[in-house]
């Protein structure tokens, strides 16, 4: 059997942002994979054994060996699924560039967004929107210099960039729902609302974005579920 | 090959710069060194990363690419003799799996076991140690993490053969028992051996001066 015809299992939970960089991934390359969705609350045997390090989702789990984290994840499925699309820009400069931004995302920006629902006070809460909003201030100029006029930060085409930022707008739209605010719109962020559209829109994504109401109604429950302050 | 403008900006104590050069050197790419002084920072450096402001830097034709373990992938990929990352896909996740758990868990608590005491430093040792074991299994029958020669993994975890040993002492702790870690022990004797290593290493003794002054301003904080 070759590489690309053993079995893809995907571990993973419909809400989770880092599980959703996978499943566009492998729709973009036309994957099938068996989606096991982990139980809320709970750590399947499975996962426990293929990310012994982290415990995490997603795995990707690929005839037998499992890749864990979620923008290694994507990589690999551009790499062992070469035929286009490709999702890595190709130029070593563009791929650097996309690589940063999706490190930024995750070790600066998602921290940010993750802190604003268990925010101790208002001051505290307001401090945490501002760097959401100083950080889609500098998403919005690095679209802009990345896309070169293109819809997508990948250019004509979904890419690496669109992925790693365009899993976090379900959640971003709960947080926008929840504080009233808007922080991604026509009037603060022209072209990434543009782009976010764009994103939500396409084939590889609309099957798989969860609904904002959804997640709402998740985060409600996680909130209910949360131990008192 | 043409004259290449590649310039690095990096200071000379970083664990971080240092893996950039570790890698131009293995490939026989010819550069330009800047030093940075990161307690004064240049005009230069906040240009160059402005949404970090940190080294390393590397320019190539003017361009900036940032954050060191992206720099060491852009440098595999612009030149492809000598490779540094496995060409396998599954071997290529594994080393970057790896070298993030590495920079997010283990330089951290190093650091803090380091720079900490009491129950902050034994926290950290905890962590420390716990995570050497697992690069202890993973390189156990392995020369180097690359193989037969240094990698990719084995440039990102180079900084536990030089500084770990150095914080240790500056610190006054262990994480590399060699009861515990033989493997990783004989690692750090093959790493350090390797001739593009050993002639690219910051003088320990102004390695250690320098930590004992970080630590000690720490202190007083």
């Amino acid at each position: 059997m070759s590489k690309g015809e053993e079995e893809v299992k995907l571990l993973g939970a419909w809400p989770s942002p880092f599980v959703l960089r996978a499943r566009i991934a492998l729709n973009m390359k036309s994957v099938r994979y068996e989606f096991l969705q982990e139980t809320f609350g709970s750590k399947s045997q499975l996962l426990l054994q293929s990310n012994p390090v982290h415990k995490k989702i997603p795995v990707l789990i690929h005839g037998d060996k499992p890749v864990c984290e979620s923008l290694i994840i994507v990589e690999y499925i551009d790499q062992v699924w070469s035929s286009p699309p490709s999702i890595l820009p190709s130029h070593p400069y563009d791929r650097a560039v996309a690589r940063f931004w999706a490190a930024y995302l995750d070790e600066k920006w998602f921290p940010a967004m993750k802190s604003v629902q268990g925010a101790k006070g208002e001051e505290e809460r307001k401090a945490l929107m501002q760097q959401l909003e100083e950080g889609l201030a500098l998403m919005e100029s690095a679209y802009h210099s990345v896309s070169k006029g293109k819809p997508f930060f990948g250019g004509d085409r979904v890419g690496y960039l669109d992925i790693a930022f365009g899993c976090y707008l379900g959640w971003l739209r709960v947080i926008e729902s929840f504080s009233g605010l808007k922080l991604l719109d026509h009037a603060k962020t022209p072209g990434l609302a543009q782009w976010a559209q764009a994103f939500c829109a396409h084939d590889a994504v609309k099957p798989v974005m969860p609904e904002t109401d959804k997640l709402i109604e998740f985060a409600k429950v996680l909130m209910a579920k949360a131990p008192p302050k | 090959m043409g004259r290449e403008d590649v310039k690095v900006v990096s200071f000379w104590a970083s664990l971080f710069g240092r893996r950039v050069e570790w890698a131009l050197k293995l490939k026989g790419i010819q550069y330009e060194y800047i030093e940075e002084d990161i307690s004064n920072k240049s005009s230069l450096l906040l240009n160059l990363n402005p949404v970090h402001k940190k080294v390393p830097v590397l320019l190539h034709h003017q361009k900036p690419i940032i954050e060191s373990c992206l720099i060491l992938e852009y440098i595999d990929e612009t030149w492809m003799h000598n490779p540094l990352l496995p060409p396998q896909p599954h071997q290529k996740a594994l080393a970057r799996f790896w070298s993030k758990f590495a920079d997010e868990t283990m330089v951290d608590a190093a650091w803090m076991a380091m720079c900490f005491s009491g129950n902050e430093k034994e926290s950290a040792l905890k962590v420390g140690r716990e995570s050497m074991q697992r690069i202890e299994d993973e390189i156990r029958g392995k020369k180097f993490f690359g193989g037969d020669d240094i990698g990719y993994l084995d440039i990102a975890l180079g900084w536990i053969s030089y500084w770990l040993p150095v914080w240790e002492q500056v610190g006054s702790f262990q994480i590399l028992d060699p009861l515990k870690f033989p493997a990783i022990i004989a690692w750090i004797t093959n790493f350090l051996n390797h001739p593009v290593i050993t002639d690219s290493l910051p003088p320990r003794n102004e390695l250690l001066l320098y930590y004992q002054r970080i630590r000690s301003q720490l202190s007083s904080t």
